[in-house]
């Protein structure tokens, strides 16, 4: 390409693997109206029209509102970086991974990537449910641009990644669909691009699976290669990525090392989340995870040692049989505990109409930080999950940590270590004993 | 070397690039609408061959033995099977093209290619049902001792016309449907209709002479007369102004079939 204005020449180094340029999406929404439904409403329009006219200049605001998804987003990648994007559902994220595997065009700006490129923005996209394994792994190569040299090549070490050689020549719609997912990711994963670009796929299949598409992942990333990861999985983010990136309403909000970017992301509590979820196949709505203190008021900021309930609103239209919830309380460290009826055992007979599910924390143990609650549910197969593990609300601890039983001179690194405090004892060799314990009665 | 440039606008000189880049998948996805179509039916591609041999006699006995309508020399079904050819041919590709972009919706909002891939492939898939029926037309001239006449070298030319033909009117319906859902009841109407104002069951002699022209701005019309005179070599088929008339069309419509669909695609992710 020899016609590149100047400007964009000056920016782009000689090692980027993509450089993204002030770039812009708008949607026009809001009054998505019937007259952009179909012919019927243009002509009934037209027969309106003289209506529709008066109306018009009667109120000079147009029928569609402009919304950007994504504006003035600049940032490089070099090669060989793994660079994770995060954000909350709405940030843009999935709107820049459009941009960047082309499945759409930006408004303004402009994106320059350097290098075969190859997007996985879902599992399994192609994949036809009448047609065999063997076939599909065809198809499903060739969409995501491989020829078909490449894919007879690896054919076997796709087969004998996804670990379903004896199902080769079934229909993939009689797959489980554990077996789906695993077939599906073993022809994506031996795409051999120089930049991989990746939505949100780990958050299917089972663990073992996920670790295995982790560490297929890491190798990639290991190998030198340019990769571009966005999750709702902050753990994942972490483990992958050194250097992430932060979306917030559709602008780059900060841009830097992944411990910094994840600190502050979980720190932005201010904003809570306002969570809710809807299964159209259960039937099942989550209207709102809602967090309470011990007096049963909704609350932000709890005190070491304090209960946290945390309460989920359902609404199920069909009867959802057996299902299990999961809860998860995260902190900038990672995972802190859990509390998960399938480990436990103890679940609903059936969830039907309105109603609430609560979780009482006992007396918090946790450091003066922020954190945040993840949830899943699972269909009484285990296997089917009607809401995947992700965000469904944040707290924050406060409390000085002289509560903690803290004191020493460089107490204040605590918050650099677990999140996770238990009461300790320490029996010194000269006999004395000393007790670090919350000081903070919890009632 | 490979650099890719993204930009709001347009993107000519990667495009091209790309359709050859991506080359193979034509010919994967018009594979997997093979595949797909028979997968559990008991008799399989013989439906692609049962079809034109049932309508063939009902047109036959319809327009030939009732209507008693001119056959120009030819036995009759060998008059109605080269009218049916290429108007099977069209209404399947029409209908499956028009369809084509909306049932691989999946794709076209997760994963990059040059989307003319997908209508041109549903294209590909109709025509080897077309080159199966072409079979049979083969084995019925066998049946009836017709050695067709020397102007049957023409008939690449007119199987072209017809691919172009289906090609531009499916470009248009493709993308017109990813936005107005309307198209997918306007298209089998059509087809229906078209089955009717095309010299399908007749000859297109029996038109006044008078009406001929205005008949032939129906593309389909040139085109089955083309496939008679090149097959059974009826003069009364020939009709020049005709032929002239409907090689514009086709022009016309692949032109700017392609122009319409370059315009739009770049909006089918958002819009599908």
């Amino acid at each position: 390409m020899n016609e590149i204005e100047p400007l964009a020449e000056n920016i782009l180094m000689p090692d980027c693997a993509i450089a993204i340029e002030n770039i812009g999406k708008r949607y026009s929404i809001g009054h998505l109206r019937a007259s952009d439904d179909g012919l019927r409403h243009k002509i009934e329009n037209a027969i309106r029209s003289p209506l529709a006219w008066l109306k018009s200049s009667q109120r000079k605001h147009p029928k569609t509102e402009d919304f950007w998804a994504l504006r003035n987003i600049s940032f490089q990648i070099q090669k060989g970086d793994v660079i994770g994007i995060i954000g909350r559902n709405g940030a843009g994220k999935s709107t820049l991974l459009k941009l960047l595997s082309r499945i759409t065009v930006p408004t303004e700006g402009r994106i320059r990537i350097d290098g075969r490129c190859a997007s996985l923005l879902e599992v399994g996209t192609g994949f036809h449910q009448e047609l065999t394994g063997r076939e599909n792994i065809f198809l499903n190569g060739a969409i995501l641009g491989m020829t078909r040299d490449e894919i007879v090549s690896k054919f076997d070490e796709i087969v004998e990644f996804s670990e379903i050689s004896e199902f080769l020549d079934t229909p993939v719609k009689r797959y489980s669909s554990g077996m789906y997912v695993r077939l599906a990711f073993a022809v994506a994963a031996h795409l051999e691009p120089e930049i991989l670009i990746v939505d949100e796929v780990l958050a299917v299949g089972d663990a073992a699976f996920q670790k295995k598409c982790l560490g297929k992942m890491g190798s990639f990333a290991q190998s030198g290669r340019t990769v571009i990861f966005v999750s709702h999985n902050v753990e994942a983010v972490r483990s992958l990525c050194q250097r992430a990136v932060w979306l917030k309403d559709g602008r780059l909000h900060q841009d830097g090392k992944t411990e910094e970017i994840i600190e502050g992301y979980f720190n932005s509590i201010s904003d809570a989340v306002a969570f809710s979820t809807t299964n159209a196949e259960y039937g099942l709505t989550i209207q709102k995870v809602t967090l309470k203190n011990m007096s049963g008021e909704e609350c932000g900021q709890f005190h070491p040692g304090d209960d946290l309930i945390v309460e989920i609103s359902y609404d199920a239209e069909k009867r959802v049989e057996r299902p299990i919830f999961a809860l998860g309380v995260l902190g900038v460290g990672g995972s802190c505990f859990t509390s998960n009826m399938l480990l436990d055992g103890h679940r609903p007979e059936y969830l039907e109409g309105a109603g609430t599910v609560t979780c009482t924390f006992k007396s918090l143990p946790l450091l003066p930080q922020s954190y945040t609650v993840n949830m899943r549910i699972q269909a009484a197969s285990v296997k089917e999950i009607i809401v995947p593990y992700q965000e469904v609300a944040r707290f924050s601890v406060v409390g000085d940590l002289g509560e903690y039983g803290y004191r020493g001179e460089y107490a204040a690194w605590a918050l650099r270590s677990t999140p996770v405090v238990v009461p300790y004892e320490w029996r010194l060799p000269d006999g004395t004993t000393a007790a670090v314990a919350l000081s903070r009665r919890s009632n | 070397m490979s650099e890719l440039l993204i930009e709001a606008g347009r993107t000519e000189r990667q495009y091209w690039r790309d359709i050859w880049r991506y080359r193979e998948l034509f010919y994967f996805l018009a594979w997997r609408d093979m595949l797909v179509r028979y997968k559990q039916t008991l008799v399989g591609v013989a439906w692609s061959l049962i079809r034109p041999i049932l309508t063939m006699l009902v047109l036959t006995v319809v327009f030939g033995k009732l209507g008693k309508m001119p056959s120009g020399g030819a036995p009759y079904p060998l008059l109605v099977l080269c009218g049916m050819l290429p108007w099977q041919f069209f209404s399947a590709a029409l209908a499956e093209c028009g369809n084509s972009l909306v049932s691989n919706s999946n794709l076209i909002s997760k994963v990059y290619f040059p989307r003319i891939v997908v209508p041109v492939s549903s294209i590909i898939s109709s025509f080897v049902d077309f080159l199966i029926s072409a079979g049979f037309l083969v084995v019925l001239m066998f049946w009836y001792r017709y050695v067709p006449p020397a102007t049957v070298i023409f008939l690449v030319f007119f199987v072209l016309l017809m691919l172009g033909a289906s090609l531009g009117v499916g470009l248009w319906v493709a993308a017109l449907m990813v936005k107005y859902r309307d198209f997918r009841f306007i298209v089998p109407f059509v087809v229906q209709f078209g089955l009717y104002i095309s010299p399908v069951g007749f000859q297109s002699s029996v038109v006044p002479a008078r009406f001929r022209l205005l008949y032939s701005v129906n593309p389909m019309v040139g085109i089955i007369d083309g496939f008679r005179w090149c097959l059974l070599g009826s003069r009364d088929s020939v009709y020049w102004p005709g032929f002239v008339l409907t090689v514009v069309d086709v022009v016309v419509m692949v032109a700017s079939g392609i122009w319409y669909f370059r315009k739009t695609e770049q909006t089918f992710a958002d819009v599908i």
